[in-house]
């Protein structure tokens, strides 16, 4: 933020990133995220104020940018981050989500949940310990989960005297662990986030890194072709009957968009019925659209009424998903519980409800190696097996690696109503 | 090629779709209205979640007793305008009823009152999901918001266990007597909440604008004189050319000095501050963490 007159315009069409950050306790994330928002000028004065007298209070010799994503008590009092906590700031650029999740083992869970929104995961890594089980669980995480774009950053480079053998070897290590993993967009940054060196200037300590900023990158890192616009998936969220003389046989069906493009015009099938017919208009507001893509929040009406409810899906009738009781995919557990074996759970996928039961476990993964355990594996929190369950009613899905929204869903115990399972569908 | 939405249109579609999905999974949901810029907007974009129908669920307006005329004035038109059933829950009533005593002294305040008189409502009419204007950016605590946000039977948060949230997948299953709030506009920014206003024109309380205003200074905060602030022998009014950056309750919506009187001229002064929203709000200066704990007994 600046004293220059502020451009409504540019501001309006900026575009939205979504990244979340990741590394072990003390790698200095919520320092780098204090950092991000303290050199792009997004802290307030009264914020910044709050957070040097706590730092003096406590007899820190420097303000602790990390007190500013420390927002409940525990957390401060313990001087580490027990939630995800979104933070916001803008710059001329492009406007920014950060999803901060905590690095500790207990609440990887928060990791999983931040990275299953985001464009851009960073991860941290702590240049005198390198690469660590950590490590590999965040970007193993973030890879599963289908984030496109890795920048890992190598923190703390003041602490071993900003040494290129010291990053070169980290990169090294880590390019080792890559090779497995699905992301093909990955930048490593040597960066100091207490002194800011390459956060968002360049640093004068490094002279010998020939990359970018970790700001800039953040920038200017192409996430447009992240989403997929070629299939066409339309959840029915909501059915709109207005019930009054005006709109007297008005019936729409609301909802966003998972992926594709949709025009009026267009023949489409009703899933899972598999009734055809033509889209007669989309709306927004009462506006008529020419066209709606994802992720767009509409309302589509038909030429034929059909009877259509919550959960099911409008697609085009050439370019169809999955249909299948039987499903197989990679679970996040994030249940007290372990997975049960034979175990009925209840399931949320797209706008749907339905239930499972798990009909086999495969394997889990052991995450520093990446080697599968095959023998008795106990899915229980924090792990990632792959399984196989069979549905009450049969998904409407896609593959994951080609739809982030119908090839997800969550396992909930029927018992607790909490969310335990974080699930990802195969091929 | 330009299947490209920009951020605010990506805003709106989230904050709409998190609505319907309110509407969807609870059988009986409402709007906590505040006559805030916040829940202004959430109601105006629960109007296009369900146009041409009509909202399918009242505002509810937990009233202090202690307000600035003018919210009432615009609460009572928005309702008119938009057809939507209004209720009303009283602060007062709940003195009244001895449910809360009043706190005393120069910095007495309704806010931590207005809890109890809020879960009454929530028993009385029996909502299972409130929607409300909070945002993320506003407050530390209120960063670690879940989109849905549950509430144990005593309307209790416990933000050490909240539910994970994954993808755009809302878990809004429950007990009996539990329930939710529902955040739809929690990614935005102050700053996205007055460009939209402006891009879609939206008619807002005059307080928000610069106005002549008898107001005094406590402890930093410009707040307006009113009867319902009993003044130190100290403390002076003057008028000064002010607006409220927020606005809730009287006793602690402090104004700021400015001259922005329009939309354009609020945006242009909301890139430029360097003072949080919420730092006029003497309801967030009584300690480090007075919104969590307000948020744990079961505030907003």
């Amino acid at each position: 933020m600046t004293e220059e007159v502020f451009d409504s315009k540019s501001y309006m069409n900026m575009e939205l990133l979504r990244f979340t950050t990741a590394g072990s306790v003390d790698d200095g994330k919520s320092t780098l995220i204090g950092r991000l928002l303290y050199d792009s000028k997004s802290i307030f004065e009264d914020q910044y104020e709050n957070i040097r007298a706590t730092s003096e209070r406590r007899g820190e010799n420097y303000v602790n940018l990390a007190l500013l994503t420390d927002g409940l008590r525990a957390e401060r009092e313990q001087g580490i981050t027990i939630d995800v906590a979104y933070r916001y700031f803008s710059t001329p650029k492009r406007k920014f989500i950060i999803a901060d999740t905590p690095g500790h083992i207990q609440y990887t869970r928060n990791m999983v949940t931040g990275a299953s929104t985001a464009n851009l995961a960073i991860i941290l890594i702590d240049a005198r310990n390198g690469v660590v089980e950590q490590t590999r669980r965040h970007s193993l995480i973030a890879s599963l989960l289908g984030i496109k774009h890795l920048a890992v950053c190598i923190n703390k480079m003041d602490l071993v005297d900003y040494s290129k053998e010291v990053y070169d070897a980290i990169v090294k290590d880590y390019k080792e662990f890559a090779s497995r993993l699905q992301v093909k967009d990955i930048q490593f940054i040597p960066i100091s986030a207490l002194n800011g060196d390459n956060v968002v200037t360049r640093s004068a300590n490094m002279p010998w890194f020939e990359g970018v900023t970790l700001l800039y990158l953040l920038e200017t890192v192409y996430i447009a072709g992240d989403l997929n616009h070629i299939d066409a998936r339309f959840p029915v969220q909501y059915v709109i009957r207005p019930y009054n003389d005006e709109f007297h046989d008005y019936r729409g069906y609301a909802g966003r968009l998972s992926s594709g493009v949709l025009r009026p015009g267009d023949k489409v099938s009703i899933l899972p019925s598999g009734f055809t017919t033509t889209i007669r208009g989309i709306e927004f507001n009462g506006a008529q659209l020419i066209e709606a893509y994802a992720p767009m929040s509409v309302t589509i009406l038909l030429e034929d009424d059909i009877d259509i409810s919550r959960g099911d899906m409008i697609v085009r009738e050439n370019n169809q998903p999955h249909i299948s009781q039987d499903i197989e995919l990679m679970v996040c557990w994030m249940g007290d519980k372990p997975l049960q074996l034979n175990g009925k759970y209840a399931i949320k996928h797209t706008t749907k409800d339905a239930r499972c039961v798990v009909k086999e476990v495969k394997y889990k993964l052991d995450i520093s190696t990446l080697h599968r355990i095959t023998e008795d594996p106990v899915i229980s929190m924090n792990d990632i097996g792959r399984i196989t369950v069979r549905t009450t009613t049969p998904l409407l899905y896609d593959a994951y690696t080609k739809n982030r929204e119908t090839g997800a869903f969550i396992m909930i115990d029927e018992g607790t109503n909490v969310t335990v399972g974080a699930c990802i569908i195969l091929d | 090629m330009s299947f490209t939405l920009n951020h605010l249109k990506t805003l709106e579609s989230e904050a709409i779709y998190v609505i319907r999905e309110a509407a969807a999974q609870f059988q009986n949901p409402a709007i906590l209205f505040s006559g805030g810029k916040d829940s202004i907007a959430v109601t105006y974009l629960a109007r296009k979640a369900f146009y041409p129908a009509p909202i399918p669920f009242p505002l509810v307006h937990v009233d202090t007793g202690h307000n600035f005329q003018e919210t009432l004035d615009y609460r009572d038109r928005l309702v008119a305008k938009l057809g939507v059933k209004l209720i009303v829950a009283s602060v007062q009533d709940t003195i009244d009823q001895a449910r809360v005593t009043e706190e005393k002294g120069y910095n007495a305040s309704r806010i931590r009152l207005q809890t109890t008189t809020l879960l009454d409502a929530i028993e009385k009419y029996k909502f299972d999901c409130c929607l409300g204007g909070a945002r993320r950016d506003e407050e530390k605590a209120r960063a670690k918001e879940r989109f849905f946000s549950h509430r144990d039977e005593f309307g209790q948060w416990d933000p050490k266990n909240q539910r994970p949230e994954l993808w755009n997948l809302f878990n809004g299953r429950k007990h009996v007597g539990e329930n939710f709030r529902v955040f739809p506009i929690s990614n935005w920014t102050e700053l996205d909440v007055w460009q939209y206003m402006g891009m879609e024109k939206i008619d807002l309380p005059t307080l928000y604008f610069s106005h002549r205003r008898e107001v005094f200074d406590r402890d930093g905060v410009l707040l307006a004189a009113s009867p319902y602030i009993p003044m130190k022998p100290n403390e002076t009014a003057t008028e000064q050319t002010v607006r409220f950056r927020t606005i809730g309750d009287i006793t602690s919506t402090g104004a700021t000095l400015s001259s922005a009187a329009t939309v354009d001229e609020i945006i242009q002064e909301v890139a430029s501050t360097r003072i949080t929203e919420r730092g006029g709000r003497a309801d967030d200066k009584r300690s480090e963490s007075s919104m969590e704990d307000r948020k744990k007994e079961g505030y907003f």
